[in-house]
């Protein structure tokens, strides 16, 4: 995994940093399901073993596992081997933060208009396309979509003020 | 065994209907093009294309999806040989000696190596699934919770032993997946548990959801990191390459039968396809008399990974089939499409849905054939799909998994909710959690946690009820020592290392 890390001079988080970043994140949620665990009983009634018993179990394993990767994340790493450069980071969250805007904007504004907008986004910043190929592809796709989903397979997606407004 | 037989002729009769060779060959379209694209593999890819199927008969669904699957296994030989980007994990070791080929203009020659051996791998796969299926299935009708257990507890610690991440990160992605599939109805009391009183918890995580993200969009994730700069050779496959190919082919025998043997022991333990192409490639070229050209561009460093690498595919159907645990992401995917048709997956699907098994059977064997043919006759087709750049493709993969995890459920949250795994994925990605227990552990939770609370209850609470007899206790040993492998080696190791030293 780290090979692709070291090979130039950038800087950028070091793998032990997000080793244990992740190590501990697994771990606030094992602890999370232990305590939802306990709230539902983890002991013995009538019917047998009641409904947190096998969760709380399992969460108490994460966290022992957890404890160890932690560990072994200490030791196995100098904190010089890089996680990812910076320039790497950048291109994935260029990807993270329109997609996350992307999925809250589908219960607004209708699965179409939101997809056609993130299509043009990516091409018109990422692609740096003229507009006329970004509005062909992300005016088509939607209708693609459109016609494949609601007219061949009858799957309706959600909808929003476009839609509305077309009477679709 | 006769009466198999006859099953599966009618099985043929059922796949045979002119509907259901359309969904045949749609699905392997479908397929290759998943494969070929970085971002949907097989599991996302059948995860996302699984709504499209609940209108359809349960056969005529396992059939399109199937041929997804088998498409997807096609696919990722293209990019592996073409462009040195191995579209699937498993066909990592098909670049090592397929792109080399390709460089030397032998493009047609691997690429026509890398497809009949998936042919060959498959086809081995999916005689023993016609051959052993139908038998693992009439012994686990007399399986009863214990044993039931057992068998999740071999499929889960072979995972431990098996793969070659840490064995503690295996632990704690399998539990964590453990722990989300608990989340929701408790199926025994019908106690809600673990929702912390958000209603979007009360029907649990979908292991769909799951795939599509973790798979789906960490891969979009981690395509972008490297920032991919496609530049492929050309593909030229005319009928004299085929055919030349083939008949250099039958030269490499031992390890297309070797390499089919290895594929189908790890499809079937569930460490699948990816570690029994390595296995398989480390093997050959230990053993080949030019091993150490291997690497160069030698046709049997094609053949070797691409047969495993199928016969794993195909046979990980096999304890899907007959026992209700997938041995692979992609068979988990099916398993949990069969449960939304309404059926219930495990060995009482060769008693009750005689149709749907030997259609599903009757479908491998022609859906290969029909595979190969589309995969060799439209090989430059596929290819020009790679040429879209990826600041218009990317996107369009991004809609696509938000459509399939819409469709799941109806539910604009599981959009959300598949953003959240996806960037969780890509994290454990690159810190070395594997994912596929994971996923496999969110699928199986449910029924793993009751046959173990059955198994319990019947026995007031002791665990000596999973060694109770022989049969149990057996497959629970085989667990403990597939869940130990990596110390036992150890231990191995040093105990023969010593006296040298």
């Amino acid at each position: 995994m780290s090979q692709s890390s070291q090979s130039s001079g950038g800087t950028g988080p070091s793998h032990r940093s997000v080793e244990i970043g992740v190590a501990a994140f697994l771990a606030v949620i094992a602890m999370i399901g232990i305590a939802g665990s306990l709230k539902a009983g983890i002991g013995w009634a009538a019917e047998g073993p009641r409904a947190g018993f096998f969760p709380f179990y399992v969460c108490l394993i994460v966290l022992i596992s957890c404890g160890v990767n932690l560990v072994n994340a200490v030791r196995d790493f100098s904190g010089r081997e890089l996680f990812a450069e910076w320039s790497q980071l950048r291109q994935v969250v260029s990807v993270v933060i329109p997609a996350t805007i992307y999925v809250f904007s589908v219960p607004y504004l209708g699965m179409y208009v939101s997809s056609g907008l993130l299509i043009g986004a990516f091409m018109k910043w990422l692609g740096r396309y003229r507009w006329p190929m970004v509005l062909a592809i992300a005016i088509g796709v939607p209708i693609i979509i459109f016609i494949l989903f609601e007219r061949w397979f009858l799957v309706p997606l959600p909808k929003g003020p476009l839609e509305d407004w077309l009477g679709l | 065994m006769i009466e198999d037989i006859g099953n599966l002729f009618h099985g043929f009769a059922v796949v045979l209907q002119p509907y259901n060779i359309l969904l045949m060959v749609l699905g392997i379209v479908l397929g290759v093009i998943i494969g070929v694209l970085p971002g949907l593999g097989g599991a996302n890819g059948i995860a996302i294309l699984l709504p499209l199927t609940f209108s359809m008969s349960p056969t005529s669904a396992i059939i399109m999806l199937s041929c997804i699957y088998w498409g997807a296994l096609f696919g990722g030989a293209i990019t592996s040989v073409l462009f040195n980007i191995p579209g699937e994990p498993w066909s990592v070791a098909t670049t090592f000696d397929g792109y080399p080929m390709a460089q030397q203009g032998k493009a047609g020659e691997a690429l026509t190596a890398a497809f009949t051996s998936s042919f060959v791998g498959a086809l081995f796969a999916v005689i023993m699934i016609t051959l052993l299926a139908p038998l693992v299935a009439s012994l686990a009708l007399e399986f009863g919770p214990p044993e039931i257990f057992s068998v999740y507890f071999l499929a889960f610690c072979s995972f431990v032993g098996l793969s070659k991440e840490p064995p503690f990160k295996t632990v704690a992605s399998m539990m964590i997946g453990f722990a989300l599939g608990a989340v929701g109805l408790d199926q025994m009391t019908g106690q809600l548990r673990l929702t912390f009183g958000m209603p979007e918890l009360l029907s649990g995580f979908d292991f769909l959801i799951a795939v599509i993200g973790l798979f789906g969009i960490g891969e979009i994730l981690l395509t972008m990191e490297e920032g991919l700069k496609f530049r492929g050779n050309t593909a030229k496959i005319n009928p004299r390459v085929v055919l030349q190919t083939w008949a250099e082919l039958p030269r490499y025998w031992a390890t297309s039968l070797r390499s089919c043997i290895i594929g189908c022991w790890m499809g079937i333990s569930p460490a699948g396809a990816t570690p029994a192409s390595f296995m398989s490639y480390g093997i050959a070229k230990r053993v080949a008399r030019n091993g150490d050209k291997f690497g160069t561009g030698v046709i049997e460093g094609v053949v070797a990974p691409e047969t495993a690498a199928h016969a794993a595919g195909t046979s990980a159907l096999l304890p899907m089939l007959s026992l209700g645990v997938p041995g692979s992401p992609t068979a988990a995917v099916l398993l949990g499409g069969l449960l939304i048709w309404g059926l219930q997956p495990g060995p009482l699907l060769f008693v009750e849905q005689k149709d749907f098994v030997w259609g599903l059977i009757a479908s491998m064997y022609l859906g290969n054939v029909v595979g190969l043919i589309i995969v060799l006759t439209c090989v430059p087709l596929f290819a020009a799909i790679l040429r879209v750049p990826f600041s218009i493709i990317g996107p369009v993969i991004l809609v696509m998994c938000a459509i399939g995890a819409y469709t799941v459920h109806n539910n604009t949250f599981d959009v959300v909710m598949m953003m959240v795994f996806g960037v969780a994925g890509y994290l454990l990605k690159k810190t070395d959690y594997p994912l596929a227990p994971m996923v496999l552990a969110i699928v199986l939770g449910d029924k793993a946690e009751e046959s173990f609370r059955q198994s319990l209850l019947a026995s007031q609470g002791s665990l000596g009820v999973f060694f109770s007899n022989g049969l149990v206790g057996s497959i629970m040993a085989l667990g403990l020592i597939a869940l130990f492998w990596p110390l036992i080696q150890d231990g191995w190791t040093r105990l023969h290392a010593r006296p040298v030293t």
